[in-house]
């Protein structure tokens, strides 16, 4: 599914915008002027990475200091252990589409809890 | 360099490790640790494994995919450093030689003098130390926490959850005023009174009373306080006893560099026990943070490697966080530093505040409880400002 997110100029770089899909992703302008799109949710605990430190092609959760790469979802700092689903990213017409991921998304367990029914 | 050994398995040990492979290290790589566990994290210590929410499988720091070819040497302590030798010697007699080393052999928990071979009386630092409480507040009852720092506030916290009967006891007139400050050391350990929980400041603790399980907490002041569990969170020490003889200079834990290197040519120091040189301040700080333990071995590491020939990038100001009462609180600087403390979003009454730290109007901290948005854009610029 491609779902629009906001207009490129309305992204400044080094700056991200989180669409409230369920789960949450997010959109980040680098400071080299790429975009990238991943899921908003620390895979360690419940976080916002639109909330978090971006330097390069990463992002450092703001809570807990996990690191995520942007291109790869891959997490390369402790405590997180697994990576974040990335999302395609198309820019037309100065506008930001997101094609989001068919992949199951790596959570963390209190929210995985949550959408499976359970307790929160 | 064919050999490097880390002594201490724990987030600075793996990190070191970490570091040493992502840069290139593709020699012998030995990691020393006296507990027998694999790395673990211990922020969860106090909190959710504790509560006996998240369990042991959930504090490992290695992915199940991990593989950093290193030999591991667990269960067994380091008992000295022999620097003409090159090695490290073991508790059981072994000895690891080695062209390069690592020192990450943390902190131990204060212990309270006299309390020994009382049975309910406990620190937290392991995890060990943590599955033997974890099971004691199961049993329920009374509990004294003795420290309102934050280890001793996290207990308070989880065991209030539990449904124990909490009281802290801080010597001190306001708990947390080292690293909060006097103001905001009273906002956030005002979260105890706001749940119920005693908080009983400026008296002094003068022993402990019972036969073989303790029974109450004595206070300076002629009280007291009825417990059957007690926590003592009185700080922790840097191990470096070990190191004595070695050569290596030892100052409030391992005297370093601002990339971490110690006197000895070849040696390096991460994490707790080590008190690196802080060149903004112009002085040594040994910081206990978490992120200080994962991210400074990359410095060091790229110090050893290069034999002592590389330029330290200024550190981000120190973080730390803590969980409390369901309340996320945030830290990040040096509050000390401080000539004024404004509440800039939120209220203190609340327990939802973002406070930024000025010296002579420029920010040098900055406290979050529940706002980890602001506090992100403020510790962003204030490394900017203080780098």
């Amino acid at each position: 599914m491609m779902i629009p997110a906001c207009r490129l100029a309305d992204l400044p770089r080094g700056e991200a915008f989180r669409l409230d899909t369920d789960p949450p992703v997010s959109v980040f302008h680098t400071d080299d002027g790429e975009v990238y799109a991943i899921d908003d949710t620390c895979t360690h605990q419940d976080a916002s990475l639109a909330d978090g430190w971006l330097e390069g092609c990463e992002v450092e959760c703001p809570l807990h200091a996990s690191k995520f790469d942007l291109r790869t979802g891959a997490v390369d700092s402790p405590p997180a252990k697994l990576p974040v689903r990335t999302h395609e990213v198309v820019v037309e017409d100065g506008m930001i589409y997101v094609r989001l991921s068919t992949d199951a998304p790596n959570l963390p367990p209190c929210i995985s809890a949550r959408l499976a029914g359970g307790p929160a | 360099m064919r050999t490097v050994a880390v002594v201490g398995a724990s987030l600075a040990g793996l990190s070191a490790a970490r570091s040493l492979r992502k840069q290139g290290f593709d020699g012998r790589l030995v990691v020393i640790g006296d507990e027998p566990h694999r790395p673990y994290d211990r922020p969860p210590l106090s909190k959710e494994f504790l509560a006996g929410t998240l369990g042991e499988a959930e504090l490992a720091l290695e992915t199940e995919d991990e593989d950093l070819a290193a030999e591991w040497l667990l269960g067994t302590r380091a008992t000295g450093l022999d620097h003409t030798a090159r090695a490290v010697r073991l508790a059981d007699g072994r000895e690891v030689r080695a062209d390069g080393f690592v020192i990450a052999t943390g902190a131990v928990a204060r212990a309270l003098p006299g309390s020994d071979g009382l049975a309910g009386v406990h620190t937290l630092r392991t995890l060990d130390d943590a599955r033997a409480l974890r099971d004691e507040l199961a049993r329920g009852g009374r509990l004294v926490v003795i420290g309102g720092g934050f280890i001793g506030a996290e207990v308070a916290s989880t065991a209030y959850a539990l449904g124990l009967d909490v009281t802290v006891v801080e010597a001190a007139a306001t708990p947390l005023a080292g690293p909060l400050g006097a103001t905001m050391g009273a906002v956030v350990s005002g979260l105890h009174a706001d749940h119920g929980v005693r908080l009983l400041c400026g008296v002094g603790v003068k022993g402990l009373s019972g036969e073989h399980r303790v029974d109450a907490v004595l206070l300076e002041d002629g009280r007291s306080v009825p417990a059957n569990i007690v926590v003592v969170g009185v700080g922790a020490r840097p191990c470096v006893e070990w190191l004595a003889g070695s050569g290596i200079a030892l100052d409030n834990g391992v005297k370093c560099g601002a990339d971490g290197r110690t006197s000895l040519a070849g040696v390096v120091a991460v994490g707790d026990c080590a008190n690196w040189y802080d060149p903004r301040a112009g002085h040594h700080r040994r910081v206990e943070h978490w992120t200080g333990a994962r991210e400074r071995p990359e410095a060091a590491v790229a110090t050893l490697l290069a034999g002592g020939a590389v330029e330290p990038g200024v550190p981000r100001p120190p973080y730390f966080w803590s969980d409390q009462y369901g309340v996320r609180i945030q830290f990040a600087g040096h509050a000390g530093e401080a000539d004024s403390v404004t509440v800039e979003a939120g209220a203190a009454d609340d327990r939802d505040v973002l406070a930024v730290y000025r010296r002579a109007g420029r920010p040098v901290a900055v406290l979050g409880m529940n706002q980890p948005r602001l506090f992100m854009r403020v510790r962003k610029e204030l490394a900017a400002a203080t780098s």
